[in-house]
């Protein structure tokens, strides 16, 4: 057999690519398509773990039984998100336990949007509605990702998230409905979630110097900027029809375009919460730490037990 | 920080009766029996299965992808393997 060349390999990849035939674990890829996709889906798995910690604070708040069951059963799923990432990041040759000591060690980063605090009952109501709504955007195209294992996670995330995002939306609708006390909350919750959850989608297209390799690998298929537009389009009129006020005096219908205008992003903001300053960066990590620390003796009791009786069995 | 990791299982849900089981991810656990609970909680939240298996990876066997053309070419030059390969007289019924 003829020894193909890096460059015909790399050829014959994007062909497939191109072709819309699915990457799967064992196929020849480039490195740096490796390498890209374990930074993404790593980094998108420590998000879904992280993000089970401002909503597991209040699953003992729960107004009523209805709604702790609900939070419960979300935070649960949010626990099996990040395990099917972290599979999958596996299939890729990742190491799982030194992917999760990067996040212990800041090396790698999650979301930011969960550096920010769930102040009241109102802001579980804002985290499922946009912050779930955002990722929603965002895992939807992933779907079409070109590496198999990813894309089928995210058909699997997909199908069970869109209660997360409904349910948020329920909770708000109800306060905003309610006394004004609690119309005062849902909008308090609206006004502070609504700017990270557009920064969500990440820096604007010319500011992104990786999007144009991702999208020509298919690991991307929609841009920062496409996803943030039909993000704000889809949810604006869903703040208007319960009565809430996105907070952008800038927000405006555009006839022509067919799209929302807004003010700009500030960018200082997003770049201080990546960079560790957000007001519960340093809670995140030292709660994922401890858990890991804390619950290790547990780990080790189980294999040695485990061990213990394959020895017995086989004895 | 890192310890020995619990090992890798992959695991297989039957969805229902009359269906095989089929592939639907991986998971790490310390034996069989947790990686069968852990299976039913992480793959199943949502009634998708009445029957789980889980396999060690270690015990999986694979063909190289990379040789795949190669492998499988002799089905691929088969076509009398096909019922459409023969040609039968139209007046010919159930066949």
């Amino acid at each position: 057999m003829k020894v193909l060349e890096t460059t015909d390999l790399e050829q014959k990849f994007q062909d497939k690519i191109d072709r819309e035939v699915k990457i799967e674990p064992n196929d020849w890829m480039p490195d740096a398509y490796r390498k890209t996709l374990i930074r993404q889906m790593s980094q998108h798995a420590h998000s879904e773990i992280v993000g089970m910690l401002p909503e597991a604070n209040w699953i003992t708040r729960a107004p009523n039984l209805r709604r702790k069951a609900v939070l419960l059963a979300k935070v649960q799923d949010e626990a099996g998100h990040g395990l099917y990432l972290y599979s999958a990041t596996e299939t890729l040759g990742a190491d799982r336990e030194a992917t999760i000591d990067d996040l212990h060690s800041g090396k790698a980063k999650y979301s930011s949007i969960f550096n920010y605090p769930a102040l009241s009952w109102a802001d579980i109501g804002a985290i499922g509605w946009l912050v779930d709504g955002a990722a929603i955007m965002n895992q939807v195209a992933l779907c079409r990702c070109s590496y198999g294992p990813y894309a089928r996670a995210m058909v699997k995330i997909c199908k069970e998230e869109s209660f997360h995002q409904r349910q948020g939306y329920e909770l708000l609708t109800t306060l905003a409905q309610g006394a004004p006390e609690q119309k005062e909350l849902a909008q308090d919750a609206l006004n502070r979630f609504w700017w990270p959850a557009l920064m969500m989608f990440g820096p604007n297209d010319d500011e992104s110097p990786n999007s144009a390799q991702s999208m020509r690998w298919k690991i991307k298929r929609l841009t920062n900027d496409e996803l943030r537009q039909n993000f704000i389009d889809a949810t604006v009129p869903q703040a208007e029809l319960i009565g809430l006020k996105v907070p952008d005096e800038n927000l405006k219908w555009n006839e022509e375009t067919g799209h929302y205008d807004f003010t700009p992003i500030n960018w200082d903001e997003f770049w201080q919460v990546v960079n560790g300053n957000g007001p519960c960066n340093k809670q995140r990590v030292d709660a994922r730490r401890k858990a890991k620390e804390e619950g290790m003796w547990v780990r080790e009791a189980a294999l040695a037990f485990a061990e213990k009786r394959k020895k017995k069995l086989t004895a | 920080m890192s310890t020995k990791e619990w090992p890798l299982w992959e695991v297989f849900i039957r969805s229902k009766q009359g269906l095989n089981h089929k592939h639907v991810g991986s998971l790490r656990a310390a034996d069989s029996t947790m990686a069968l609970d852990n299976a039913r909680d992480v793959y199943t939240r949502r009634s998708e299965g009445i029957s789980i298996w889980v396999v060690e990876s270690n015990y999986v066997h694979a063909n190289d992808p990379a040789d795949a053309d190669a492998y499988f070419e002799p089905s691929d030059t088969k076509i009398f393997r096909h019922p459409t390969f023969y040609e039968v007289h139209e007046d010919i019924k159930h066949m």
